[in-house]
């Protein structure tokens, strides 16, 4: 069945049928080949694509950070210097994405779409609870490529008008959803980031507080891991960053975040690279960030 | 046995166009037309939440006259249409020229096919990037598409207010100066006193040329009041939306202060609640140790 008008320039009857103010449901029975996760995958190995790697979200007073590299690595190969990995989803929430690089892009369009189509439907903005479940069952659809290894793993964050705070949700391949109450961390490098992070993530960070704790975060899991860019000062990328408050999205500059990265550095650790130069007091003070670490995966 | 009464065609197609035209007429106008800054829409219409003029895509209006039940499904309809097509090309591949040809054939397969055409009128306007890239199309019952310039009005006396649109109409009118010819023609009543419209008895809407991305704004509350008065200095929107958190699509006018007072949510309100109370919800079961820790992200 097709979306596209027939030859004598008709809509075909779904567009019609009442009901639904999900696009993704109205793809699903108009036009399912055009939904990321439905094109059977014919028999025989994946050859290499590109993966998108690290992205770290933290929690602060009013609102949320999120923070991606901008590798995409294929094997061996980057295969990207300058891949965009968080997404605005609406006003209020953004996304970032881990895995195989085409999907999860794709994956994120249609999500975009489907928070603006609601929207415009119903003349309201869905919740934030309600965003997230969309993502869920969104994902849920791509098991299946999934499961032939072209897995996608979206980190969700936005700022919750009802309750008003930041709040970031990670998932798993099956549309598991998870809600996390402080940071995370998802992609090759997460292991290195959590760990950072864990380290100085605090109550009431400020909004500047939290950006320098994400980047320092994606330094960290760029130092070790090496699907994960660094900025890259020659060529001048860094990472991109968003930032979700009552006021809504928005994207940092890159000044900012080069500043923020430069401060986090050099307050932490002296300029050396693993913090091998000083301990400041800082460091210190950022141990009660790890009592309760336990962020499951 | 009774044979059939013969009906020529023509009086078929006569008695539907008459029956759509004769409803579409009972109905409040619309009033469609153009202003320095983009397009303006102007409706009288006492519900707040069941709207006569809607955002389609990002530079991309609809407005209807006559049934709501119908053009609600067309709008419907149109949406679908664009965030389809802007899915699966690219956002700008979305024009009002294709999305008023998908209405053409749908309201004029209704017409010949069905045994009551459809009791609408519709206007999809497209805002360019200069006055002359406007797309004004009016669409009628029978699916008829006229490309109109400048301006349409819809709905009820819509003979007398084109004629007075025509009389008064220039390029380049100011927002404020174009609302309020559209008031006037709409407060206009041919068979006796001019009425008074209030603010709060219209919908209005722009298409507004220099907002990024999505240009429909709604407008309502102080700034509506501020344009249509004519002695206030206010002559178009503002450059930025509301700072209310929320839907963007109306603008109000209504200052921060507003925002400042709107009272944190108390701590029996269900709202502040954390999501460990959430019985039965796979979330909070998976995750025993997540609520107990210390100050988790909920602030002050």
């Amino acid at each position: 069945m097709t979306a596209e008008p027939s030859r004598d320039g008709r809509l075909p009857a779904g567009y019609l049928t009442p009901g639904s103010s999900s696009f993704t449901d109205f793809l699903a029975a108009n036009a399912d080949h055009l939904l990321p996760g439905r094109q059977p995958l014919p028999p025989g190995m994946v050859p290499q694509v590109p993966h998108a790697t690290t992205i770290v979200a933290a929690s602060f007073d009013g609102g949320v950070v999120m923070a991606g590299d901008r590798r995409a690595t294929m094997g061996n190969l980057i295969a990207h210097r300058e891949i965009e990995k968080v997404f605005p989803a609406d006003d209020y929430s953004c996304v970032g994405i881990a895995g195989t690089a085409g999907i999860a892009v794709e994956l994120v369009r249609l999500f975009q779409v489907e928070l603006e189509h609601y929207e415009k439907i119903e003349g309201a903005l869905l919740s934030l609870d309600g965003k997230a479940n969309r993502l869920s069952s969104m994902l849920r659809n791509n098991l299946g490529l999934a499961m032939q290894g072209l897995a996608v793993v979206p980190l969700f964050a936005g700022f919750d008008l009802a309750r008003r705070q930041g709040r970031i949700f990670s998932y798993d391949v099956t549309g598991g959803r998870y809600e996390e109450h402080q940071f995370h961390s998802i992609g090759s490098g997460s292991l290195f980031a959590r760990g950072s992070m864990k380290k100085r993530w605090r109550t009431g960070l400020s909004q500047n507080d939290a950006l320098e704790v994400v980047v320092e975060a994606l330094h960290d899991a760029a130092d070790d891991d090496s699907a994960t860019g660094g900025a890259d000062l020659d060529r001048r990328i860094f990472p991109v960053v968003a930032v979700v408050t009552v006021d809504g999205f928005r994207r940092l500059p890159d000044e900012d975040v080069a500043t923020a990265l430069a401060t986090a550095l050099s307050r932490a650790r002296g300029g050396g690279p693993t913090g091998s130069g000083s301990v400041s007091s800082d460091a210190a003070n950022s141990g009660q960030a790890d009592t309760d670490g336990g962020t499951a995966r | 046995m009774s044979m059939p009464y013969y009906v020529s065609p023509e009086q078929v197609m006569k008695d539907k166009a008459d029956y759509a035209r004769r409803n579409i007429a009972r109905g409040r106008p619309v009033v469609v037309l153009a202003y320095e800054g983009g397009i303006a829409f102007v409706a009288e219409n006492h519900s707040k939440a069941l709207h006569k003029i809607s955002e389609i895509y990002d530079r991309m209006a609809f407005a209807a006259a006559g049934k709501y039940n119908e053009f609600e499904n067309l709008r419907v309809v149109g949406v679908r249409y664009a965030d389809l097509r802007g899915y699966s090309y690219d956002r700008i591949d979305v024009t009002a020229r294709g999305l008023a040809n998908a209405y053409a054939q749908i309201l004029g397969s209704a017409f010949t096919q069905e045994s009551k055409p459809l009791e609408v009128e519709i206007v999809v306007a497209q805002v360019g990037d200069t006055p002359d890239d406007d797309q004004i199309y009016r669409l009628t019952y029978d699916g008829s598409v006229a490309d109109e310039q400048s301006f349409v009005a819809m709905g009820g006396q819509a003979e007398t207010i084109t004629t007075g649109l025509q009389a008064r109409w220039q390029p380049n009118l100011s927002l404020s100066a174009a609302l309020a010819l559209a008031v006037d023609l709409l407060s206009k009543d041919p068979n006796g006193t001019d009425r008074t419209l209030t603010p709060a008895q219209l919908e209005v809407a722009v298409l507004d040329r220099l907002r990024p991305r999505r240009a429909f704004r709604r407008l309502a509350g102080p700034l509506l009041e501020a344009l249509l008065a004519p002695d206030d200095p206010t002559t178009d929107v503002p450059k930025l939306d509301d700072v209310r958190p929320g839907l963007h699509d109306t603008l109000t006018g209504v200052e921060a202060e507003a925002e400042a007072v709107t009272p944190a949510p108390e701590p029996g309100d269900p709202a502040s609640q954390e999501p460990e109370q959430e019985p039965g919800h796979p979330q909070a079961q998976a995750k025993p140790d997540e609520g107990s820790g210390d100050g988790t992200g909920e602030g002050a």
